[in-house]
């Protein structure tokens, strides 16, 4: 029981990239690539050589393991559809924020030692959405937290998420509205997602996740877009286990959960395509409203 | 009905100046209007009708005393309008100060806005009810807005522009304080009881609630201070009454001044009567020093005629305020004071249209040798800086020490001195100012120069002789007004201890002698 | 938490903040007037005596006069000065939704230490009137160009408004229209006053006005 929000995360994260891009082929009229595309490209990346530059040191080659380990160990903390997380301990939601933390400090380091002004700049550009993004994450979370628990915000994530209930959306909808738009912009920021990144761009001046993984190939390059694909599930999932109430029917609630997050990848996609990357100034006006609404949300919760 | 009448005679005789179409019975209108006015107010000393309306219009001494400087300066200022549009009359006109051409708004307008700001000052003047009072003061400024607009160039727009903006905002703060004291009349079982008509408050000022009460004095202190011009939140004053025409620059600072500070006295006597002069005083005083001490700052180094006077507004804005929070004798002198300092300044500002019709600047260092172009108004520019610095005999003077005094007997020396200082600060600067332009040589660019005209001097001259006879004489019905003022702002122990030792009186008794603030300077 | 005059007053905070970090002088008119048609109805919500004509007759008026006229009012001097459509601020979009963000958060914590005499409709009102002033306030002091000063006015207005509606209690109807009539003859007037601004000025930044000091 424990393990299935985990094997869940671990069987279908490439999968939801495969929604996103089939639903921004149909956006543009096109049939698209097959679902399951995410699958393909990770086992023939995975079958070939790496090649590594010379002026690289070890953090190059450790930059793709770090990063895929504190995704997975993150993963094993987030419950899914009421079913409690393999892992759970009062305060855990930050240790979730800064495994989160810690894979993108590796990702950022890798591609500082490959000394490429590129990469340099684009981990810069990286470092600085995230800085901006990540009090949303924590103030939103502390919202639900209160709200849920109605007590003290340092409490476990599978508590707080499986607390999530009709109650709750009654009494206090407009927080629980509040918290989810900001964690969906948040979501669309930490995964390079359109309004802030252009995951398709081929220009690596406006470029902030693509450039950072340039030089990274074959299986070191798998294991970066594995760790990609998860922390994608696991934003969307963070998202989908705090809107989504609870029915206390696994099946059921395992079931509305899965086609929540299937809903939320056709709704990154629709953003994508309907909407135009902003300009950097913008990008920290966006990231700053959406810690302005939860923090409104927090004080809203506060008051209640 | 004479209440009505007071309100909706200029109100009608505005709509009326923007429909007519001669010049010569538009004008007409204005004086007529002006001396129905004037006559129906002085009827009010006579015989003072009973409140009409729900009792939301009522004359009280307060109130007649307001309304009694409103109607005679608009007397004054609408005679000499006429000599002024007389001037004023050509299409085009060359600013002399940068040589552009602008042309006037339409006498229509002129003439209709003058007569609705008459309107709703009155109607400030008469409302009893503080939500009608709220809507009269932000009817002046929506009425005298144009007024200041009346030469039609950036700066006058720049300076309408600053004045609609901070009074409209400073006021929206005034209408949160009605709020907050129609929160602080709400009973404990959350039933409004008290409407926020100014006697049944008083009345029932005992069941106020005192946290809500100061909150609401504050919003009102700043909202109508910001009108009344007290500093720091005078920013708006000095270039609506530099860019304003003369004649209505001697309303704003003469009339509408003291309408807002009507405002702020009307909640200062709640406080007072709930008990909570306590915290209202202070502040009062606190504002006024910190006008008198801007005012003094900026008048030392003014290059500008009317600018100066408008700063010397702030000050007396300060005197008067300061007049107030001492309390006791205090307001005698500063509701006397409010009287002296209308009629003087009023006659300034209109001798500084005078002087500016005949050289066409307002800086200070081009306008010299007065005593040889414009001989009477050289004297009455020496006469009206004796009689606004507050030099014996005129009127000012006796104002002025009677607040000084209520402040020493108070043992309030500290204000005393702060009070002191700043006077002769101004004393100082504006004799420097004053002086220069009167004496000095001829000015090397003599303007195409309007002389003085008998219709120019009238209401100056008028103006200074009154404030000249109240200096050697209060008239008893004067002297009664202002005490029964007095009496309303005073704490029933207070009006006890004053029964028993009337300050006034003595003070009054006192005006010959010779003071040593003059031996200061 | 979910009663149609909380969904209002939380709207108005949003309205806020999104007018601090808005910079098209457009979008700004529009969603003062959304703010304005919001809080007109409030007067029909916070009533505990339920539907009245007196009421009513407030609620049309403020939100004709705040949803549409002063917009409109906006909208036409915003034409005839043909300005320029970005607001100009003195202190930067993010910096003004942050300093948004603290000043609604200093009003919950003074409203939380206030005492109110009575219970209001929701125990929202108090701050958010509150925060509604101050941003008011922020935007006029922070905003170059007139028009979006006069916005400012307006949210300060609809800020006083808020509080007006839900803790005083009624105002005579006379009066009612009269600080109603005021609001609008000066927005009237001040829409006037831009255009000569920009006629005279050929734009309405405000920093231009800056002959006058001492």
């Amino acid at each position: 029981m424990r393990f299935v929000p985990l094997i869940l995360a671990l069987a279908l994260a490439p999968l939801l990239r495969g929604i996103i891009n089939r639903t921004k082929a149909r956006f543009a009229g096109r049939a698209g690539p097959p679902l399951l595309q995410a699958y393909y490209d990770l086992s023939k990346l995975l079958r070939k050589g790496a090649v590594y530059s010379h002026t690289t040191t070890w953090v190059f080659r450790a930059g793709p393991i770090v990063s895929l380990s504190g995704v997975l160990v993150a993963a094993t903390l987030l419950p899914f559809g009421n079913c409690p997380s393999a892992v759970a301990f009062p305060g855990d939601l930050v240790v979730f924020v800064y495994l989160l933390a810690v894979g993108r400090f590796f990702t950022v380091a890798a591609a500082l030692d490959t000394g490429s002004a590129f990469e340099g700049m684009g981990s810069s550009r990286e470092v600085f959405f995230s800085a901006l993004a990540e009090p949303s994450l924590l103030l939103g979370m502390a919202a639900v937290a209160r709200e849920s628990i109605g007590g003290s915000a340092f409490t476990s994530l599978s508590e707080i998420l499986s607390a999530a209930s009709g109650h709750l959306w009654v009494n206090l909808g407009l927080i629980l509205v509040f918290v989810a738009v900001a964690l969906f912009v948040v979501c669309l920021a930490e995964n390079a997602r359109m309004p802030v990144d252009d995951p398709t761009t081929h220009l690596e001046l406006t470029m902030i996740h693509e450039v950072m993984v340039l030089d990274h190939g074959g299986p070191d390059f798998a294991l970066v877009n594995y760790a990609a694909a998860l922390k994608l599930w696991l934003t969307a999932a963070l998202i989908v286990g705090i809107v989504v109430p609870s029915t206390h029917l696994l099946v059921v609630d395992v079931a509305v959960s899965l086609s929540a997050m299937a809903f939320l990848a056709v709704l990154i996609g629709a953003v994508e395509s309907t909407m135009a990357r902003l300009r950097m100034v913008r990008v920290q006006q966006l990231l700053i409203g959406a810690a302005t609404l939860t923090f409104l949300a927090l004080i809203l919760e506060y008051r209640a | 009905m004479i209440l009505l009448a007071l309100i909706l005679v200029p109100t009608l005789a505005g709509g009326l100046a923007f429909a007519m179409r001669a010049k010569m019975w538009r004008r007409t209108l204005l004086i007529a209007t002006a001396l129905v006015h004037a006559a129906l107010t002085a009827s009010l000393w006579i015989d003072r009708p009973g409140p009409v309306l729900n009792q939301w219009l009522a004359v009280d001494s307060l109130g007649l005393l307001f309304l009694s400087i409103v109607s005679g300066l608009f007397l004054a200022s609408a005679v000499y309008s006429i000599a002024y549009l007389r001037e004023e009359e050509a299409a085009r006109h060359i600013d002399r100060e940068e040589g552009f051409l602008f042309s006037n708004e339409p006498e229509a307008v002129f003439v209709g806005c003058l007569l609705l700001f008459l309107a709703s000052m009155t109607m400030v003047t008469l409302s009893h009810h503080l939500g009608l009072l709220w809507v009269g003061i932000e009817g002046t400024t929506l009425a005298s807005a144009p007024l200041i607009y009346f030469h039609r160039h950036h700066r006058s727009l720049e300076a309408t522009w600053k004045y609609i903006l901070i009074c409209s905002v400073g006021i929206a703060l005034a209408l949160m304080g009605n709020f907050v004291l129609s929160v602080a009349t709400t009973s404990p079982d959350g039933r409004h009881e008290i409407p926020l008509i100014v006697h049944r408050l008083l009345e029932n000022a005992g069941r106020i609630r005192v946290d809500w009460l100061r909150a609401a004095f504050l919003f009102f202190l700043v909202g109508y201070g910001t009108k009344m011009g007290l500093a720091p939140l005078h920013t708006w004053l000095p270039d609506a009454h530099s860019e304003a025409p003369s004649p209505v620059s001697a309303l704003l600072s003469g009339a509408l001044l003291n309408c807002a500070f009507l405002g702020i006295l009307r909640v200062h006597q709640l406080c007072v009567a709930a008990g909570e002069a306590a915290f209202s005083s202070p502040l009062l005083i606190l504002f006024g020093v910190l006008s008198l001490t801007v005012a003094a700052v900026f008048i030392m180094r003014q290059t500008d005629i009317k600018r100066m006077l408008a700063y010397s507004s702030v000050e007396h804005m300060g005197v008067q305020v300061i007049g107030v929070g001492l309390g006791g004798a205090g307001v005698f002198g500063a509701m006397l004071h409010s009287v002296n300092h209308s009629l003087t300044k009023a006659a300034l500002f209109l001798t500084a249209g005078n002087i500016l019709a005949y050289f066409g600047r307002k800086r200070v260092d081009e306008v010299s040798g007065m005593n040889r172009a414009l001989p009477t108004s050289a004297v009455l520019w020496i006469a009206g800086f004796l009689a606004i610095t507050g030099s014996p005999p005129f009127g000012a003077f006796l104002s002025e020490f009677t607040i000084l005094k209520a402040a020493l007997d108070g043992e309030r020396f500290v204000v005393a001195v702060l009070y002191l200082v700043m006077l002769a600060l101004i004393f100082v600067g504006m004799a420097n100012i004053f002086l220069r332009m009167a004496q000095g040589g001829r000015p090397k660019t003599k303007g195409p120069g309007a002389r003085e005209t008998p219709l120019a001097l009238l209401s100056p001259v008028l103006l200074l002789s009154c404030t000249l006879v109240l200096g050697l004489y209060v008239p008893r019905p004067l002297e009664n007004v202002c005490r029964d003022v007095q009496s309303s702002l005073e704490t029933p122990a207070r009006a006890r201890a004053a029964a028993e030792k009337p300050e006034a009186r003595t003070v009054l008794s006192h005006s010959t002698v010779r003071p040593n603030r003059t031996l200061k300077k | 938490m979910t009663s149609p005059s909380d969904i209002i007053l939380v709207l108005v905070i949003l309205i806020n903040l999104l007018l601090l970090g808005t910079g098209r002088l457009r979008s700004c008119i529009r969603a003062v007037a959304v703010q304005g048609a919001a809080i007109g109805l409030l007067p029909l919500l916070v009533s505990s005596a339920g539907f009245s004509p007196r009421l009513t007759l407030v609620a049309v008026v403020s939100v004709a006069l705040k949803g549409f006229v002063f917009p409109w009012l906006l909208f036409r001097s915003m034409r005839s000065a043909n300005v320029r459509h970005e607001v100009d601020p003195v202190i930067g979009y993010t910096a003004s939704i942050l300093a948004g963000v603290v000043l609604t958060g200093a009003s919950f914590w003074m409203a939380s230490r206030l005492q109110l005499p009575i219970v209001p409709v929701s125990d929202l009102v108090l701050p958010v009137a509150l925060s509604t002033i101050l941003c008011g306030l922020l935007l006029i002091v922070s905003r170059r160009q007139a028009l979006s000063q006069v916005v400012g006015y307006l949210v300060l207005e609809n800020g006083i408004y808020i509080f007006g509606t839900a803790l005083a209690h009624e105002e005579p109807l006379l009066v009612e229209m009269g600080i109603l009539l005021d609001v609008f003859v000066a927005v009237l007037v001040m829409g006037v006053a831009v255009f000569h601004i920009s006629r005279e000025f050929d734009h309405i930044d405000v920093d231009h006005l800056a002959r006058l000091k001492d």
